[in-house]
């Protein structure tokens, strides 16, 4: 078996057993980026020689030594660009190390590559990045999801162990559940932000993007913590999230609520989900109905808060300091103009530009405020409904990937990717989101992913039920059959 | 002004706090620096940094709350305030909208906070200016315009800016001028600024109108910029007043507008025209959790400083000196620790008063040293007069010691002793000096015994003249008229 389809923890074995080594790894993912990546394109760039150099040092006794890490555009990694997929953050060099980073090098891992994305994290499939879509690698015509569609599909086509996303509406769930990987969004204030450039800040957050439960509980167990940096990150204890792990479902009560089984729910998506469902009645859960009657608030909410933030978060991309300049200005608002117009991608000023209305005196009450208040009481149903369950089953993505160009002219259909993801965003609370079916289409078999929703800093409980899924079945180990697909891609061109 | 037309002025002064990082970042304030030697990813607003509240700025700013009885707030959050400006890393500013940390207070106009040309005629004795807000934000980039380039100088970005806006209470540049110099004063009294105006470390902006004094409803509104002292501010407000006088007495419509002040040229100069108002769109900063004020006010509480209109009044109680006296001694906080240090062990204080504002000022200001640079002791200034009091030295040769001691620092004792300047305090001998100058001026005595009272100096300034000047005048005085007079 190649190297490069190992899982973390097969990895840190192997490593501590010292039958392998870390630039054994390294090299395994350079050979394999280079067969396949140019199909996939999920990575932006990777410095192979710098990820040999850190695995020449790299202390395989650490929590992740040795363990080479996809890392999302969006995180910032000294001496790396840190470009968002934009073309306004052109040549840019980030000088400084995000703290997920720092925590990563300081459990051993290595920092490796810069992972495709929609730009600026908007979107969900890729297609907004500024240098072309990423491939889901169960069928190259479709997409991986976004906006960390590189990261999933770098991740399932093992091109990576793991990688690191970053979540605002669903933006590590959608693709990992299209990918058929696992996906975490981590409890709002439970990963530092520090170096993760942002779309909204009350909504972002970091997280991985790994091949079963128990990698994205190790990487979680290293970049989860308190920050000085971020005054947003909650100063509570860390546990080990790899410790419940094996301790199964019985006796725990598993929500299913009824507004996330709706029209527009694809049959095949549903058929999978409630097929976990009764898998876990099986392990000994108990499955209660519930109900998050503001869920319906949740996709028009979302599009007031995230882009009011946007709007301010993206000013600071002028090309007065850094990045993307435009040609032929001819005085200080020219500049602004020319620089932000030609730098930003569509969908990036779209939401700007909504972002700003929203904030406009006159507006800023209907509209901001007001999504606000929804939002608290998004945030209740979760309160009530984690007083009677220990966390909630539902679908992650209403529907299995799309294909590329699908939604791209519809962006009201594109955002409805999310419908299922945004609301735990919004609420702060943890998500995880695992493999748990296929869909058949055109004779493809493409991956459905569960989400589980836990209650906020109760990442151990979500991960339990995860792992109790997951070892029960064989889902997350199938593999996408890139090879024939990339060599598929080869021909047509 | 004419007294048909009343000014209507309100301020607003930014001042910067004198905290050691600044307001979000570590990043040290130093004044003068190397450009962009100061910065850092969070206040050069690099893509993915986080600001973290500096919490002794919200405590300087809550104690310069205190100082003029403002609310403070029970929370403090901030907002962004967005617009984009090349000086503004981010194009947001981290600011306060909604919710000020203070709000209300007033600052009051004392006699000597006015110009000293306007302290005799001032027209509301004791006057309170209120206060809107004091509000906390971070400052900007400093921008540099070169030939054919700019340049950003970001050691200045994210220092902690205080703004503090009165109500448009203020009449007169006087009255400007003395609510600057009492809220300078206040600022430096409680250590939260150095303020000083050339430093950009207190900037000012006026709001002034003018109405005939039978309207109610005010004039228009201009509004000053590129005030650089309170001077300066002083004379702004006179010009514009004036000018706005002349233009409403031509018959011409004011229209709401900004102004520069040309301190060279003492004139204003359009700069633009009132647009239509900004849209800042303001919104609460999602990087930054709102704080309970509770948490630091018994602490800020307990560095309330002794506010210099009520050290004033103690100097007056506990020293006996004139109201004006302690009105200059405690003007300058650093002259006000001087005289107490020096007052305390001295017999007399009102001496010390007298030798601190008379010589001492004068000797620092003809060697342009500040107080701080004083090279007298204060316990050496109070043994002087001492020396003085008890007759040991005369107030002469008090004058001789003191210029020894400003030039040398010495003690004054040692000075006295090295030159041998000791008064003589010793009866016989004054009385043998005294006898001898007598009789050899029968012609002074004869005018004097005729009643020509005057006749007495002359023969004291001989006896002083005999002892080289080292015997005690009082005593020469008693004597001679005690030999005089036959007794």
């Amino acid at each position: 078996m190649a190297l490069s389809s190992l899982t973390v923890h097969e990895a840190l074995d192997l490593l501590r057993r010292k039958e392998i080594s870390p630039k054994e790894i390294v090299e395994a993912l350079v050979k394999r980026i280079q067969e396949i990546d140019g199909a996939v394109h999920g990575y932006l760039s990777f410095d192979p020689e710098r990820a040999l150099k850190d695995a020449e040092h790299a202390d395989v006794s650490l929590p992740l030594g040795g363990i080479p890490i996809a890392i999302k555009d969006v995180v910032s990694v000294q001496g790396h660009p840190c470009g968002c997929a934009s073309k306004i953050l052109q040549g840019y060099i980030a000088p400084f190390d995000a703290t997920v980073i720092k925590k990563l090098r300081a459990a051993g891992a290595i920092p490796f590559g810069r992972t495709n994305m929609d730009e600026f994290a908007m979107g969900s499939s890729t297609e907004n990045s500024a240098f072309g879509p990423s491939r889901n690698p169960w069928d190259a015509d479709r997409t991986p999801g976004g906006s960390s569609g590189g990261s999933a599909a770098v991740v399932a086509a093992d091109e990576a162990l793991a990688a690191l996303g970053s979540d605002t509406g669903g933006s590590i769930r959608q693709p990992a559940a299209l990918c058929g990987c696992v996906g975490v969004k981590p409890t709002y204030g439970r990963v530092s932000r520090y170096g993760l450039v942002a779309f909204a800040s009350s909504l972002d957050q970091i997280g991985p993007l790994t091949k079963n439960v128990r990698d994205a509980a190790l990487i979680m167990n290293v970049i989860s913590g308190a920050d000085p940096c971020d005054s947003t990150t909650l100063d509570e204890p860390v546990p080990d999230y790899t410790a419940d792990l094996d301790k199964g479902v019985k006796n725990l009560t598993l929500g299913l609520p009824k507004e996330y089984f709706i029209k527009g729910l694809d049959p095949q998506v549903e058929e999978a989900v409630r097929a976990a469902v009764a898998w876990y009645e099986k392990l000994g859960a108990k499955i209660v109905d519930i109900s998050l009657p503001h869920t319906e608030y949740a996709l028009s909410t979302y599009y007031i808060i995230a882009p009011a933030e946007a709007s301010a978060n993206l000013a600071r991309f002028d090309g007065v300091r850094y990045g993307f300049r435009a040609d032929g200005i001819t005085g200080l608002s020219d500049h602004y103009g020319k620089t932000r117009e030609e730098g930003f991608g569509q969908e990036v000023k779209r939401r700007i530009i909504l972002g700003t209305y929203a904030l406009s005196s006159g507006y800023y009450d209907a509209f901001y405020l007001r999504a606000q208040k929804v939002r608290t009481l998004i945030r209740r149903d979760f309160d009530d409904a984690f007083a009677t369950v220990d966390a909630i089953l539902c679908p992650t993505s209403p529907t299995p990937a799309f294909k590329l160009g699908e939604r791209t002219g519809d962006p009201l259909q594109m955002y409805l990717a999310d419908i299922f993801t945004l609301a735990a965003n919004m609420a702060g609370i943890c998500g995880i989101s695992i493999p748990c079916g296929f869909a058949e289409v055109d004779g493809k078999k493409l991956p459905v992913g569960l989400q589980i929703l836990g209650k906020a800093l109760n990442e151990a409980t979500m991960f339990r039920v995860a792992n109790a899924y997951e070892q029960s079945t064989d889902w997350h180990r199938a593999k996408p059959l890139f090879g024939a697909e990339s060599e598929r891609l080869k021909g047509e061109k | 002004m004419k007294s048909d037309y009343i000014a209507t002025i309100g301020l607003e002064v930014h001042v910067q706090l004198k905290t050691k990082s600044k307001m979000f970042c570590g990043c040290a304030i130093e004044y003068g620096a190397e450009p962009n030697t100061h910065v850092c990813p969070t206040c050069l607003g690099l893509p993915g940094a986080l600001p973290v509240m500096n919490l002794e700025a919200l405590r300087m700013t809550a104690l310069t709350g205190l100082i003029f009885q403002c609310d403070v707030a029970p929370i403090c959050k901030f907002d962004r305030k967005n617009y984009y400006y090349p000086d503004m890393p981010k194009n947001y500013q981290i600011s306060q909208y909604d919710l000020p940390i203070c709000q209300n207070g007033e600052v009051p106009l004392h006699d000597l906070a006015y110009p000293k040309d306007a302290q005799k005629s001032i027209k509301n004795a004791d006057k309170r200016v209120r206060l809107i807000r004091i509000h906390l934000e971070e400052d900007v980039a400093k921008n540099f315009h070169f030939e054919t380039t700019s340049g950003i100088d970001f050691n200045r970005a994210g220092t902690p800016l205080m703004e503090i806006v009165s109500q448009p209470d203020i009449e007169s540049p006087e009255e400007a001028f003395a609510y600057l110099t009492s809220l300078k004063q206040a600022l430096i009294y409680a250590d939260v600024s150095d303020a000083d105006m050339e430093k950009g470390q207190l900037r000012c902006d006026c709001n002034v109108s003018v109405r005939p004094s039978h309207q109610t409803e005010y004039g228009v509104k201009i509004e000053l910029k590129n005030l650089n002292s309170i001077s300066g501010v002083r004379r702004a407000l006179a010009f514009e007043i004036d000018r706005q006088i002349s233009a409403l007495e031509r018959g011409e419509k004011l229209s709401q507008e900004t102004r520069r002040w040309d301190d060279d040229r003492g004139e204003t100069f359009l700069m633009r025209t009132k647009e239509s108002a900004h849209d800042y769109r303001y919104f609460p900063d999602p990087d930054l959790l709102p704080v309970k004020t509770e948490v630091f006010m018994p602490a800020v509480r307990a560095r309330l400083p002794e506010l210099p209109w009520f050290k004033r009044e103690r100097f007056v109680r506990e020293y006996g000196i004139s109201s004006y006296d302690a009105g200059v001694l405690t003007d300058d906080l650093e002259l006000s620790r001087y005289f107490e240090a020096a007052a305390k062990g001295a017999k007399r204080p009102k001496a010390v008063a007298n030798y601190v504002l008379n010589d001492l000022l004068s000797a620092l200001a003809a060697a342009g040293k500040s107080v701080e640079e004083c090279p007298i002791e204060p316990q050496h200034l109070a043994e002087l007069t001492g020396l003085i009091e008890d007759g040991k030295i005369n107030s002469k040769q008090g004058k001789e010691v003191f210029a020894e001691m400003f030039a040398s620092g010495e003690a004054p004792e040692e000075i006295v002793e090295a030159k041998g300047l000791k008064q003589e305090s010793d009866i016989d001998a004054i009385k043998l000096l005294c006898q001898q100058t007598i009789e050899a001026n029968p012609k002074s005595v004869e005018d004097y015994r005729a009643g020509k009272g005057a006749a007495i100096n002359f023969l004291k300034g001989q006896v002083m003249k005999a002892s080289k000047g080292k015997a005690n005048p009082n005593l020469v005085g008693e004597t001679l008229e005690k030999l005089l007079s036959g007794v």
